[in-house]
């Protein structure tokens, strides 16, 4: 079985997390704005990120992560290192 | 009953107010995970949790190590799956004018009482912010609202729990989960029992209902909270001292 990208993985754990549907998870997508998110949830998103990737996210990088998109590329960033 | 099928977490419990807690939230039909600081002392609670019918068991943890709370709840976690209740009642006194007070005093204190109670939270957060219900209770005091000479440690300890309480009931709220706080007065327990009949008497007179608490009158109101019929309170501080502080 062919492992799933880091796109997926993210987007299967903001579906998960914010119940919201897998058609609203684009790149573009903005959490807040678009997806309904509050400070928690954001909070709660970044954690669990951090636990499926074995990544840490420092406090000051969190902030900057606005959209679907500048998550993937953080992680995939991360995880090349 | 109100509880039934819950699970609780009571720190302290072994002796006391936290004992007392344990029982009522079982007599409620909860589950109790009963922690102390030694596993032997925390024995006869957990039998008589279990003599009620509920699920109990102990757990030896020092709740100002942060690493050893957080292994306690994984293991916590796997025996009673919800965590629907947690009380942090743990709590010490190293009573003494500040002038005399080491800073060892002031540490252990504010390591036990608050930092305690910041360590079981954070422990918890995760897994009832996913449940979207929860309740947390933590065990103040009186003085940590009006002070009392000989306890700056143990009255700053027990204010900064209610700045807690408060601030998580407002963290919190969106997800169903409050938090609030019970500040006990003069409650008969092993931590009172210390003081000289002098400073007993000298408390009594402030006490316009005349005698000590009972630890069971701490627990009816932790048990109050627990429940459903408290859903609305969040972020509270009841007072429960036979009218010392009004």
């Amino acid at each position: 079985m062919a492992e799933k990208s880091i796109e997926d993985r993210v987007k299967e754990i903001i579906v998960e997390q914010l119940g919201v549907n897998a058609e609203q998870v684009t790149t573009a997508a903005k959490f807040i704005e678009d997806l309904g998110a509050d400070s928690l949830d954001t909070v709660e998103l970044v954690m669990a990120f951090e636990e499926e990737f074995n990544v840490e996210v420092p406090d000051e990088e969190a902030e900057k992560l606005q959209t679907v998109g500048d998550v993937v590329r953080y992680i995939e960033d991360k995880v090349e290192e | 009953m109100p509880l039934t099928n819950k699970n609780a977490i009571v720190t302290g419990a072994s002796r006391g107010i936290g004992r007392a807690i344990a029982l009522k939230l079982a007599e409620a039909g909860a589950n109790v995970a009963c922690v102390a600081r030694s596993l032997d002392s925390v024995q006869e609670t957990v039998a008589a949790v279990a003599a009620l019918g509920r699920k109990a068991r102990g757990y030896a943890v020092d709740v100002a190590d942060f690493a050893a709370v957080e292994a306690a709840a994984v293991e916590i976690g796997k025996e009673f799956e919800t965590f629907d209740v947690l009380v942090n009642n743990a709590g010490l006194t190293r009573d003494t004018l500040l002038m005399r007070m080491s800073v060892e005093d002031w540490d252990i204190v504010l390591q036990t009482n608050l930092k305690g109670a910041f360590n079981w939270t954070k422990a918890v957060t995760r897994q009832m912010l996913r449940q979207r219900s929860g309740r947390i209770i933590n065990i103040s005091s009186v003085v940590g609202l009006t002070g009392n000479a000989g306890q700056a440690n143990y009255a700053a300890s027990k204010a900064g729990l209610i700045g807690f309480t408060k601030s998580v009931a407002r963290e919190f709220a969106s997800r169903g989960v409050t938090c609030n706080a019970v500040c006990p007065g003069f409650i008969e327990t092993d931590m009172t029992s210390v003081l000289s009949d002098e400073i007993k008497a000298k408390v009594l007179a402030q006490v316009p209902l005349g005698r000590l608490g009972r630890p069971e009158e701490i627990a009816g109101v932790v048990q109050f909270l627990a429940g459903p019929q408290a859903e609305y309170i969040t972020g509270q501080s009841i007072v429960v001292d036979g009218g010392m502080v009004m």
